[in-house]
């Protein structure tokens, strides 16, 4: 079913604070359409819990209201809301079993024994923990601990799955294989699902749209391709993956063709602007470090005629990776240029003390409003 | 067994190594042999003893014979079973509002049952015979019923789930408090009621600490000695209290160590029972970053019975400390209500000795008790020895055994030579010593478990011995448990009655033992001012220590003191 989120505020009381209270969320306003799944995304006190837990009915907004399905369930308590969450620390009961951790929402809903041992079996093979039914919690891995969780949730068919940093308790490799499990049962079932975390490459993979989030306020709602090469601001680039940043001035806004000049006079073009990029007043011209190619300063360039330059400099750290290099480049600015180079074999190798220029395809480069903060 | 002999003889070796370690080691096994062991095995000689240097069991027939033995053993077991019944419903009530419901005047409901476990276990049985007793406030002055029958079953059981209750509701607010909260969330996100989260999810686990508390409020009803001395009455026998009589009463010491057998054998049985169920594998319902939760889980109507619950329960805690108060103050109570000082010039005259006595062996017992439970737990968890097991149980014998059997072992085991110590001030310092030292021992045990052995081994590594290992590394680090060791022994040894009251003399007395003379002797008014003195002290001091803590070691805060 879909979520709407409207204008909701949450402020707790913090008399430790200047007014006496903690603004956690403000003026949220979000539509979640059915079978959609959303990421809200954000450092650590950004709000996205606390967002979360409103969904869920474990708080209650300070002013605004939720909706699930076209019901306004604002004064609704969890119990009385058809949403499902996976916790953190997955709250599996100690003292059941596997299956009737599984099976403790449905034997809530009052449905019969005979009912309840086929769902809980079916979902538990479809989770692939069949074999884990007589288990006690204690005796499971956290992997394990993790698809209990998830079967729990799942099994109640419920309108929306919430999901609140699920992935946080596990090891690197296990967390990669899971993000792709939350995706394929989520696709599966084709339930609501909203999914809280701070890792942007688990939001990436898991999400249909993700929202950034920052001190309680939404920065940017899109596609992970929006997020990642389009951002509404210098928070959400930098959040998300690496970014180099130039001052620019914008000169002239077109569609695919936004021009600005650096302090040296150098023109730049960008194939995108953010709202709030303004012409005559400045901006920050943004390259991820994937996009910028790391070419000979003395010998002409491999690239095409539009490729333009983004910076020149000397190699100061060179880090070999396998599958890439990386560079940090002194081009004189208060930050290094950072360059990511895949392949090296073909595009050959440089090394510390090594004169560069960084070139870009204007298709990369995109405009951020001139944030002063 | 050879694997096993040699082991041994490897790891006395390695002890050997290090003189001082071995030398506190034999220190420590030998004090408990003479002080705990021994004592206990004299009182099971003794009960044997039938007569003309013959060994029999003669003396256990006359006593099940009797058939008022019968029901004094009868009695005790469904007076402790009956109080470990209701004073965990009582305390887990409470603990649930306070912890859980989040009821008003949380913190003040905490308190208030905080009060009566550092106050003399009698206290209520003082209090209950100034409300309802012959010349009670409410029984006499008020409803104006002569000879209400508070002595015997009722007025005890009253006065023992009032001493009771506390204890399980710290246990079990423990228990709650250690709980995740996001267990109780998850089963509300799944559709459950509020009532059926409670059932389903609450309740089951909390029952191992329930089960628990039941059993530890069961060994601690059958071995109180103070309210049934005071109220159980001829009519309602109660074992601690026939054991005591036989001794002091009619001399005959084998038969008031036979009941001392019959007393002792089912507080063991319980109180292992109990120690089994707390050391098997508990739910570990935390885990990751510390959890919180802000959701109801009481509906509004729940939590205002809640509240009323404990505000009932409050106002019969408050009565009680309110007569004593009152009492203290009063010219003749039951008769004259008028305010005046004669109790305490009493106190501070003619009976200042007692304060004075009390004051000095629990000052001395004190720092005792305290660090040497520190060195069984350091020695128990850190060091590997022969013979530890044996260390690690005799100590806590100390806890399951009744002091009225500790009292008759005393007296049995060192009214002779070489070590004979009755009457002096030294029996009753040692007595408490031994007797206070588990409290200690079990914090300072669960503080080392977590603390990783690297760090002691990093100071060896350094150079450091196990001397100053232990007293640079490991007593810094185990100081919270050092402390709440210190005001647990303190308490303790002021309120102390059961053991006690056996090895005062006219040259030592305690204040306790006082009270319970003024009791007996009907002078109420004097008892209620020394047990109001007796509170006084016991709080200025866990004041002083919190206070002292709090400006040296504020990152403990509170939290180091389990009360």
């Amino acid at each position: 079913m879909s979520v709407r989120l409207v204008n909701i505020t949450k402020e707790f009381a913090d008399p430790e604070r200047e007014g006496g209270k903690l603004v956690a969320v403000r003026d949220f306003d979000l539509e979640i359409q059915e079978g959609e799944f959303v990421t809200l995304l954000g450092p650590s006190g950004c709000g996205k819990t606390t967002t979360l837990r409103m969904i869920a009915g474990f708080e209650m907004p300070t002013t605004g209201e939720v909706w699930i399905g076209g019901k306004n369930v604002s004064n609704d308590p969890p119990n009385k809301r058809d949403t499902s969450m996976v916790f953190q620390s997955y709250a599996i009961f100690p003292h059941m079993s596997v299956e009737q951790n599984v099976g403790f929402g449905l034997e809530l809903k009052g449905r019969p024994k005979a009912e309840i041992t086929r769902e809980v079996r079916q979902i538990m093979e479809v989770m692939g923990i069949a074999d884990l039914a007589h288990r006690r919690p204690d005796q499971l891995s956290g992997g394990q601990q993790q698809r209990v969780a998830l079967a729990r949730a799942i099994v109640n068919r419920p309108s929306v799955l919430l999901f609140d940093e699920p992935l946080s308790n596990l090891d690197a490799k296990l967390r990669e294989q899971m993000r792709v499990e939350i995706r394929r049962i989520q696709q599966t079932f084709k339930i609501t699902s909203v999914y809280v975390t701070h890792d942007q490459s688990e939001a990436m993979t898991v999400s249909d749209r993700i929202v950034v989030m920052n001190k309680g306020q939404m920065m940017q709602v899109g596609s992970p391709f929006e997020i990642y090469s389009r951002p509404a601001n210098q928070f959400v680039a930098d959040f998300i993956g690496r970014v180099n940043l130039l001052s620019v001035t914008v000169e002239h806004l077109e569609q695919e063709r936004n021009i600005a000049r650096g302090a040296d006079g150098s023109r730049y073009e960008a194939a995108s602007a953010a709202p709030g990029v303004v012409e005559g007043r400045k901006a920050l011209l943004m390259v991820r470090p994937e996009s910028l190619s790391v070419e000979s300063s003395t010998g002409a360039g491999p690239a095409a005629e539009d490729w333009m330059t983004f910076a020149q400099g000397i190699i100061d750290k060179a880090v070999y990776l396998g599958a890439t290099v990386e560079y940090e480049i002194d081009a004189g600015y208060e930050r290094p240029i950072l360059a990511v180079s895949h392949d090296p074999v073909d595009a050959g190798f440089w090394h510390s003390g090594d004169r560069v220029i960084l070139r870009f395809h204007p298709r990369a480069a995109h405009l951020l409003p001139f944030a002063s903060e | 067994m050879t694997h096993g002999i040699s082991k041994a003889a490897a790891e006395l070796r390695r002890a050997a190594r290090d003189p001082v370690l071995l030398g506190v080691i034999l220190l420590v096994a030998g004090s408990l042999i003479v002080f705990v062991l021994y004592p206990l095995l004299s009182v099971g000689a003794a009960s044997l003893d039938v007569g003309g240097g013959k060994t029999g069991l003669g003396v256990y027939r006359d006593v099940i014979r009797s058939a008022y033995l019968r029901k004094a053993f009868y009695n005790s077991l469904m007076m402790s079973t009956l109080t470990a019944l209701v004073g965990t419903l009582i305390g887990f009530l409470f603990a649930f509002a306070v912890t859980r419901a989040k009821v008003p005047l949380s913190k003040f409901f905490n308190i208030l049952a905080v009060i009566p476990i550092v106050s003399p276990p009698f206290i209520g049985a003082l209090a209950i015979i100034m409300l309802f007793g012959n010349n009670g406030l409410i029984t006499w002055n008020l409803l104006k019923i002569q000879n209400f029958p508070i002595y015997g079953f009722n007025g005890l059981f009253l006065a023992q789930v009032v001493t009771f209750f506390p204890v399980a509701y710290l246990t079990l607010k423990g228990v709650l408090e250690s709980m995740n909260p996001v267990l109780e969330d998850a089963a509300l996100d799944l559709g459950g009621s509020r009532w059926k989260v409670f059932m389903k999810v609450t309740l089951p686990l909390a029952l191992p600490g329930i089960a628990s508390s039941v059993l530890l409020l069961f060994v601690e009803t059958l071995a109180d000695f103070g309210n049934p001395l005071i109220l159980a009455g001829s009519k309602f026998p109660i074992l601690s209290v026939q054991a005591y009589l036989q001794i002091v009463g009619m001399y005959d010491l084998p038969k008031g160590a036979a009941i001392s057998v019959l007393l002792l054998v089912p507080s063991l049985i319980f109180f292992y029972a109990q120690r089994a169920l707390v050391n098997r594998r508990k739910y570990t319902t935390v885990t990751g970053k510390p959890q919180q939760s802000t959701t109801q889980i009481v509906s509004a109507g729940a939590r205002i019975t809640l509240f009323v619950f404990c505000l009932f329960v409050a106002l019969v805690v408050g009565l009680i400390y309110f007569s004593i108060v009152v009492g203290a103050f009063a010219k003749v109570w039951g008769f004259d209500h008028h305010l005046t000082l004669d109790h305490f010039k009493f106190v501070f005259g003619v009976g200042f000795k007692a304060v004075r006595d009390t004051l000095m062996i629990a000052g001395i017992a004190t720092p005792f008790a305290g660090l040497l439970g520190m060195v069984i737990a350091f020695l128990v968890v850190r060091v590997k020895f022969p013979g530890r097991k044996f260390v690690e149980g005799v100590s806590m014998l100390s806890f399951a055994v009744p002091g009225t059997v500790i009292g008759i072992g005393y007296i049995l085991a060192f009214n002779h030579k070489p070590l004979a110590l009755t009457g002096t001030l030294a029996i009753l310092l040692l007595n408490f010593v031994f007797r206070y030292i588990p409290v200690g021992i079990e914090s300072g045990k669960a503080l080392l478990a977590s603390i990783d052995p690297s760090i002691e081994e990093a100071a060896v590594n350094l150079g450091a011995d196990s001397r100053t290992t232990f007293s640079k590394i490991t007593l810094p680090m185990i100081l919270p448990a050092f402390f709440s060791g210190l005001v647990f022994a303190f308490v303790r040894a002021m309120t102390a009655v059961s053991a006690a009251i056996f090895l005062v003399s006219s040259k030592w007395n305690l204040m306790t033992v006082h009270i319970m003379a003024q009791v007996e002797s009907g002078n109420l008014g004097a008892a209620a001012a020394y047990s109001l003195l007796l509170v006084l002290i016991v709080a200025a001091a866990i004041s002083l220590i919190r206070l002292a803590l709090k400006s040296q070691y504020s990152k403990y805060g509170g939290a180091m003191l389990h009360f």
